[in-house]
């Protein structure tokens, strides 16, 4: 290929083009200012916003982060202003930055979903949406709300009905079958899907008994994930080859985010490392750029689910 | 706010402590007591987080010009790590970070009280008061002579000083709490500073409002990046306005605080254990995911 026609955008489909496929993951981009001078955001592939929800949260009680080995244990408890303030003061500063910004919404009830989708649909500064489905779920009394088909369904089909830009699914780590949701996310209108985050974990400090997080329970982020991360984002691309998946959990290098793009991703997101080295989703473009020279490739799209394995695999006769 | 790649110019141990030295002109110039920087550890471990340093000087002008320097407390990896760095290495280091003390426009007579390490950024703000035209006076206070901090600065920067330890190897045998009244008194104490664990700055603060005295601490709280992202080191904060309170980032929103809207059980309250039957009283904390 000739290095002319070389790019770094990746198109997601449904008008969404990225200039890159190096995103910061949802609760590590701050409220618009903070990383402005840290990182040239107009090289930065997307921001996640924090998660919003309707009404303003004060978060989960300090402290809210233990360092484990290769990871993180934290909480926030989704501390953010409410929507109304969101929308008034964070999303024009974020969007002023220069990165594309996709909109991070949580709920507890097929309501707040709906409520906040209507909030943000007119919104031209919001590229897509992602949904935070990890949440408890208030009104049918379940502890994580989209861990079930039903309900997954029903919010995504809600909001991708009203939203006027793509919709990504953030299916939670702890669901146990990530490939039936992620058909029932698609099914019901979800352009594409965030597959990894953060599944749930404890810290514990002996020395006092008591647990790490102010909050007892909490997830757990950072490089340890990555082999947790990439095998998730493979099943879930074997059975939805149509829908562009973003991954999020355990990226902080170039290599990273390759094997990532060869399990079955489109994109991914950074979270912890950027917590470290803010600068650090445009080195790992710039490390994927030159992956695709040394490999005569022309885009990030031609690794898509390049994965090499052997004929049969995942078949009835697999061992 | 930059981010630099600071040379170490020297790290040297200071009774339980190190001190290091780097070169980081853009950063020292813009350096304010309270203050302090992020440093990146090195790659290929399994501990990841940025350490976040107090500011314990910045020098301006001399043959010194354009460095820093930090006390380290050698508690965890990280801080080991940093207090193992050779002279002519690099830190990837972001600073200044955080809102620092402010200085009183009226008031003349300030009492500064650090225990075990908080003394670093005390110190340097007492450098400030002095050449502001202030008068200083200092209570120091630390678990056994090898953690207090510097003695000789303490008593070159103050025109009175206190120092206790609780097993009596340097001054007086106590807390600080023991001594500070009495050089509230000695010193007609204005303005109280303070830096030290949280448990101590608590019972400063109530000190403090018994007295009706104003205050600046220099707050720690468990910190992810140190610039504003993640949102994992907050205290709750009163509004000023009454009507509630904020959990505020000590990264972004301080570290300094005004004590006296600091909402301190809320902060330090009985925290979660994991005793198979938690004692009567405890909170139930119900983690919402995020």
């Amino acid at each position: 290929m000739s290095p002319a026609k070389r790019t770094l955008a990746v198109d997601l489909g449904a008008g969404l083009v990225l200039p890159t496929p190096v995103m910061v993951a949802s609760g590590c981009a701050g409220t618009g200012r903070e990383l402005s001078g840290l990182v040239d955001l107009r090289k930065v592939g997307g921001l996640v916003t924090r998660s919003i929800t309707l009404e303003a949260r004060k978060g989960s009680p300090p402290p809210r982060i233990a360092e484990t080995p290769s990871g993180t244990v934290w909480t926030t408890g989704l501390q953010n202003p409410g929507i109304h303030v969101f929308l008034d003061a964070e999303l024009p500063r974020l969007a002023r930055g220069g990165a594309p910004v996709i909109v991070s919404i949580a709920g507890g009830s097929l309501e707040e979903y709906v409520r906040l989708i209507g909030a943000l649909q007119t919104r031209p500064e919001v590229v897509a949406i992602e949904l935070h489905l990890s949440g408890p779920d208030e009104e049918l009394r379940r502890d994580v709300l989209g861990a079930h088909v039903d309900r997954t369904g029903e919010i995504v089909g809600a909001v991708a009905r009203m939203s006027l830009v793509p919709v990504f699914a953030k299916l939670p780590m702890s669901a146990s079958d990530l490939p039936e949701l992620a058909q029932a996310a698609v099914r019901a209108g979800a352009h594409g899907l965030t597959i990894g985050g953060p599944p749930p974990a404890l810290g514990v400090r002996s020395a006092t008994l008591r647990p790490a997080l102010g909050a007892v329970t909490g997830w757990m982020s950072g490089p340890a994930l990555k082999p947790l991360t990439l095998r998730a984002v493979f099943e879930v691309a074997r059975a939805v080859p149509e829908a562009p998946i973003i991954a999020v959990g355990g990226v902080r290098s170039a290599e990273d985010a390759v094997e990532m793009l060869l399990a079955g991703a489109s994109a991914v997101q950074m979270g912890t490392a950027v917590l470290v080295d803010p600068a650090s989703p445009v080195d790992v473009a710039r490390g994927i750029a030159g992956y695709l020279k040394a490999k005569g490739l022309e885009s990030p799209r031609d690794l898509r689910a390049r994965l090499r394995v052997p004929a049969g695999f995942g078949t009835a006769d697999e061992p | 706010m930059k981010r630099v790649r600071a040379e170490v110019l020297s790290t040297r141990k200071l009774g339980a402590y190190h001190q290091l030295t780097v070169v980081a002109p853009e950063v020292a110039e813009k350096a304010r007591p309270g203050q302090f920087v992020a440093v990146q550890m090195p790659e290929g471990r399994e501990f990841l987080l940025r350490r976040h340093l107090a500011i314990h000087d910045a020098s301006r002008r001399g043959g010194w010009a354009g460095t820093l320097e930090f006390v380290i407390d050698p508690a965890g990896p990280g801080t080991s790590w940093l207090a193992s760095t050779r002279a002519h290495s690099f830190l990837d280091l972001i600073g200044p970070l955080g809102k620092g003390f402010s200085h009183p426009r009226r008031l003349s007579n300030c009492l500064l009280v650090a225990e075990r390490h908080g003394a670093a950024t005390l110190y340097f703000l007492a450098q400030e008061l002095v050449a502001a035209g202030k008068r200083v006076d200092m209570v120091v206070g630390a678990e056994t002579l090898e953690r207090v901090l510097k003695p000789i600065d303490a008593k070159r920067l103050s025109q009175t000083v206190a120092i206790v330890t609780a097993d009596g190897t340097l001054g007086d045998r106590g807390g600080v709490m023991d001594v500070l009244a009495e050089a509230a008194e000695r010193s007609k104490a204005q303005v109280v500073y303070a830096a030290g664990p949280a448990r101590t700055l608590e019972r400063i603060a109530a000190f403090c409002k018994e007295r009706g005295l104003p205050a600046q601490m220099a707050l720690e709280e468990r910190m992810g990046c140190g610039y504003g992202l993640c949102q994992t080191c907050v205290v709750p904060v009163a509004r000023k306005d009454g009507s509630g309170y904020d959990n505020l980032r000590t990264c972004m929103d301080g570290p300094v605080f005004n004590p006296a809207r600091v909402l301190w059980d809320r902060w330090l309250g009985e925290r979660p254990t994991m005793l198979p039957t938690p004692p009567e009283g405890l909170p139930v904390v119900r983690a919402w995911p995020g």
